[in-house]
Formats: structure tokens, C-alpha cells, sequence
């Protein structure tokens, strides 16, 4: 039962101020970690996702070892003080399994893994703060590290979330977005082959509704992607003065 | 939607989309074939540029594990022994494989003697890849003039992708850093290198100006820096005194 839900949309503007088709503020770093083969932190609005990439390596266990492709693994998880109210707990929750899949399957499209026949990928992904959309800053994240670490790649995986507030189609939902809102939509595609490696739909949108979310979230992604370039650029950039 | 510009010395990221047109040649392992004449880059690399008769574009990787390919000379260090051979790591994704009859020059029996007599985990090799062909594990050889145990000198460990930078055109800068410092370098492809050096001094300064290499080695003219460099961190430790050359 949802108490009191908040008015989310007045004259136009979101709960944050911004207007339905605005991203929250971005900021990406990359090669925050010394000891990971590559890492990005990145920062939407109150969401804080730190991701890190380690090899090709060798497979432990031995058993998992595909003949003829790298195995790439995730795990996704929220650390203990990364939510608002009661402290999460540190064990691995049914919805951190699920989403350690789904941003290991919007990785894998991308990721050039039969270069490493019986060799291993490792993806970390770790929520610092959660605000709405941990998943696809998640992605996000983990393909710039997949970047900086030297792993071949196809393109870039970029994804952000459209949904329904108040009957308005928004771009990157936030917490109380995700809470109150009619529907939620996380995207991530690879934009410079034009193709889409993950979507899911929580909620109900309309056929006509779909493609203005679509259309929408596509526009973010270009935005986000650019910036994702730009901070990989800047690393090597920085030290050429 | 992102097509490169056609600029001298760029860094280039995966999905970035390069255009070659009919007078021009692209080359580089790290691209993908999209079609005939457009190639999507994989790895975050420099793209530079060569004019001549016809233009060629070449792609550089800046980061990437090492693989390992026939013939490399390798710097690798024992992780463990069985009863015949020894698994060498070589900074790649599969450990490396080591006979004992290949390092002892003669057939091994493990029945009479201890493997870890010869090299034990922890001890650093000088090898060459003799086979690999991504179906089984690499093998290694230590019978040619140059390679085997490695008793003395330090080791530096660099990005394998920046070796390349290290030798330098013609082995510029390797003979550089020669005739600067008076060490004994060898450069493993697989991104360690040893170094055998006169004193401690002289070694850090080596250690130091690699590492500077490693660093700054997408940038031009990066030779003649690390020379000036050289010479600076020795007038600092009043090693020599400041030459004008």
C-alpha cells in the first residue's frame, strides 16, 4: 500500500526541478582503482556506482572454463550503508543475483570474448549511494572499466531509465520517480552500431507511449556515451599536457 | 554517429567508427571489420597517420593483456611445480608451460630428482614461446643463447602494450637508455623488463625514466625527453655535472 504519494510533477517541473526530458547530472572517472586491470566511477545525480574489471585471467574454477569464448562474470551488489532508512544487509538479496545477470548480459553483446578462448572476465559493480537507476549506472560504469582495462569491445554500453510520472514520459528516474511512478524502463544499447542489448519494463505503458519512451531514452544514451568517450579520452589526454 | 575525424595522432575508443577511403590503408589488431571499408575500433588507441604514396592509418592499442605469440621472448616467473614442468606466469591470461627436460637440456626423471632443485616457484625465467595456439596452454623454452634462470638484477613490470615504446623506432630509445645509464636492460614482450645495473642510484634513475616511458608513451618526441630527463635526475643526485649537449 503506498502512503501519501507525493505530487511528482508541478507546472511542468520534477520533483528535483528538473523538466521530463532532462538527465541528472553525470560525472565519470575513470581508473579510480590501482590494483583492478580497469575501473570507472560513475555519478547520476544522488546514485554513486563504483565498477571494476579484472582480466583476462585465468579460470577458478576450472570447470567453468568455456572452449571456445572468455566466460564473463558479474556481481552486482549494494553496500551496507548505500540505502536510505534500515541498513541493508551484507548478504547477497535475490534482486542483486537477478541484476548481476541482466548487467552481465548488456555487457555481453558488446564484449569481444571469443579473442579469449578459456579465459575469464571479472565484473564488479558496487553501489556507493543508490538513487534510481543503480542498474543502468551499473552498466554504465562496468563498460567504460571494461574500456580502460584494455578488453576488446565492439562499442560502449550505455543505458538509462524512462518511465510514466504523473502520466508524463521522464527521462532517468530518480528514487522517488521509481517508487511513485506508473512505469519504469531501463535501456542500454550500444549506439554506435545502433543496437540495443538490454530492456526491461516495469509497469504499464501504452504501444504509442513505448516508442516516445524509446525515442527518449535513446536520446540520453547519446548524451551519456558522449561523456563516457570523453572520460575515457581524458585520461590519456591529461598526461600529454 | 561517430566518425573520426581525419586529424594527425588521436586517441581513439571502442565504438568509434573509422572510414578509410579508396587511397588510403588501414592496419591494427584491435579493429573490427563492419564492412568493406569501415572498421570499428575495439580498444581505447592512438590512431596516427603515415603520408606516402598511399595514406595509411595505424591503430596502436594503449592497454591490453599480453598473448602470447611464437617466437616471443618473455620474461616469466615460476607459480608452480609438478613432477615434469613448471607453470610460469607471463602476464598473460594462461599460464605458461616450462619442461624440465626443455630447462635441463636432457630427459628429466622425476622419480630421481626433485624439480625444485632446479627453479622453484618464485624464480624468474628468461624464456622464448615455443607453441601456442589458444587450444592449450603456452610452452616455453629456454634453449637459445640469452635465456634461462635469472639470478641477479631487478625486475620492472610495464603495460606489455607500451613495449614497444620502450625499444623504440629502430630501438632508439633502448639504446638511449644503454648509453645513459650503462645498464643491462632485457625487455620481455609480456611487459617486464630486467635490468642489471652499475649501482642503486643509476638503477632507480632507469626505473624511474621507464616508468616515465610507460606513462607518457602515446606522446611525440618522448625519446629526447626521457634522454633530458636522464640527465636532469642524475645532476640532481650528483652523479655527473650538468652537461650541455
Amino acid at each position: 500500500m503506498k502512503l501519501s504519494k507525493p505530487q511528482l510533477i508541478v507546472n511542468g517541473k520534477r520533483i528535483d526541478g528538473r523538466g521530463p526530458q532532462d538527465l541528472r547530472q553525470i560525472k565519470i572517472e575513470v581508473g579510480v582503482l590501482k590494483n583492478a586491470d580497469g575501473s570507472a566511477l560513475v555519478e547520476i545525480g544522488g546514485t554513486k556506482v563504483l565498477a571494476a574489471v579484472y582480466g583476462p585471467r585465468e579460470v577458478v574454477p576450472r570447470h567453468q572454463e568455456q572452449v571456445d569464448r572468455a566466460i564473463i562474470r558479474c556481481r552486482y551488489r549494494m553496500l551496507s550503508f548505500s540505502t536510505l532508512g534500515e541498513r541493508k544487509s551484507p548478504a547477497p538479496t535475490r534482486r542483486e543475483i537477478e541484476l548481476s545477470k541482466v548487467i552481465r548480459e548488456a555487457l555481453e553483446p558488446a564484449v569481444l570474448s571469443m579473442q579469449f578462448p578459456r579465459a575469464a572476465i571479472d565484473i564488479f559493480v558496487e553501489v556507493i549511494n543508490a538513487d534510481g537507476g543503480t542498474r543502468t549506472a551499473g552498466i554504465t560504469a562496468a563498460s567504460v572499466a571494461l574500456a580502460d582495462a584494455g578488453i576488446p569491445m565492439l562499442d560502449l554500453v550505455t543505458a538509462v531509465a524512462v518511465g510514466k510520472v504523473d502520466g508524463v514520459i521522464v527521462l532517468d528516474l530518480n528514487e522517488i520517480e521509481d517508487m511513485y511512478g506508473e512505469a519504469d524502463m531501463p535501456i542500454a544499447a550500444m549506439p554506435s552500431l545502433k543496437r540495443i542489448t538490454m530492456i526491461q519494463l516495469n509497469g504499464v505503458l501504452t504501444p504509442d507511449e513505448f516508442k516516445k519512451a524509446l525515442a527518449l531514452a535513446l536520446e540520453g544514451i547519446d548524451k551519456i556515451y558522449q561523456l563516457q568517450k570523453e572520460a575515457l579520452r581524458k585520461k590519456y589526454v591529461e598526461i600529454e599536457e | 554517429m561517430s566518425e573520426s575525424v581525419l586529424m594527425k595522432r588521436t586517441i581513439v575508443v571502442p565504438g568509434d567508427i573509422i572510414v578509410v577511403d579508396k587511397n588510403a590503408s588501414v592496419e591494427g589488431a584491435n579493429l573490427y571489420k563492419l564492412s568493406d571499408n569501415t572498421y570499428i575500433v575495439t580498444t581505447i588507441s592512438i590512431q596516427d597517420y603515415e603520408e606516402g604514396e598511399k595514406k595509411k592509418i595505424r591503430v596502436v592499442s594503449l592497454k591490453g593483456r599480453y598473448i602470447p605469440k611464437e617466437g616471443d621472448i618473455v620474461i616469466g616467473i615460476v607459480t608452480d611445480a609438478t613432477l615434469s614442468y613448471w607453470l610460469v606466469d607471463i602476464k598473460s591470461p594462461y599460464p605458461a608451460i616450462l619442461n624440465a627436460s626443455d630447462y635441463l637440456g636432457k630427459s628429466f626423471n622425476p622419480a630421481l630428482e626433485n624439480i625444485r632443485k632446479y627453479l622453484d616457484i618464485g624464480d624468474v625465467v628468461i624464456a622464448k614461446v615455443t607453441q601456442f595456439d589458444r587450444s592449450r596452454l603456452p610452452t616455453l623454452t629456454v634453449q637459445d643463447k640469452g635465456l634461462g634462470k635469472v639470478i641477479e638484477g631487478s625486475l620492472v613490470e610495464i603495460e606489455p602494450s607500451k613495449v614497444g615504446r620502450v625499444i623504440g623506432k629502430k630501438r632508439s630509445m633502448i639504446n638511449m637508455l644503454i648509453e645513459q645509464t650503462k645498464c643491462d636492460f632485457v625487455v620481455g614482450i609480456n611487459g617486464r623488463i630486467l635490468l642489471k645495473c652499475p649501482n642503486s642510484d643509476i638503477e632507480y634513475i632507469a626505473i624511474l625514466a621507464i616508468k616515465k616511458i610507460e606513462e607518457e608513451a602515446h606522446t611525440v618526441g618522448l625519446t629526447e625527453r626521457i634522454k633530458e630527463f636522464i640527465i636532469n635526475e642524475k645532476v640532481k643526485r650528483g652523479l655527473i655535472r650538468y652537461e650541455t649537449e
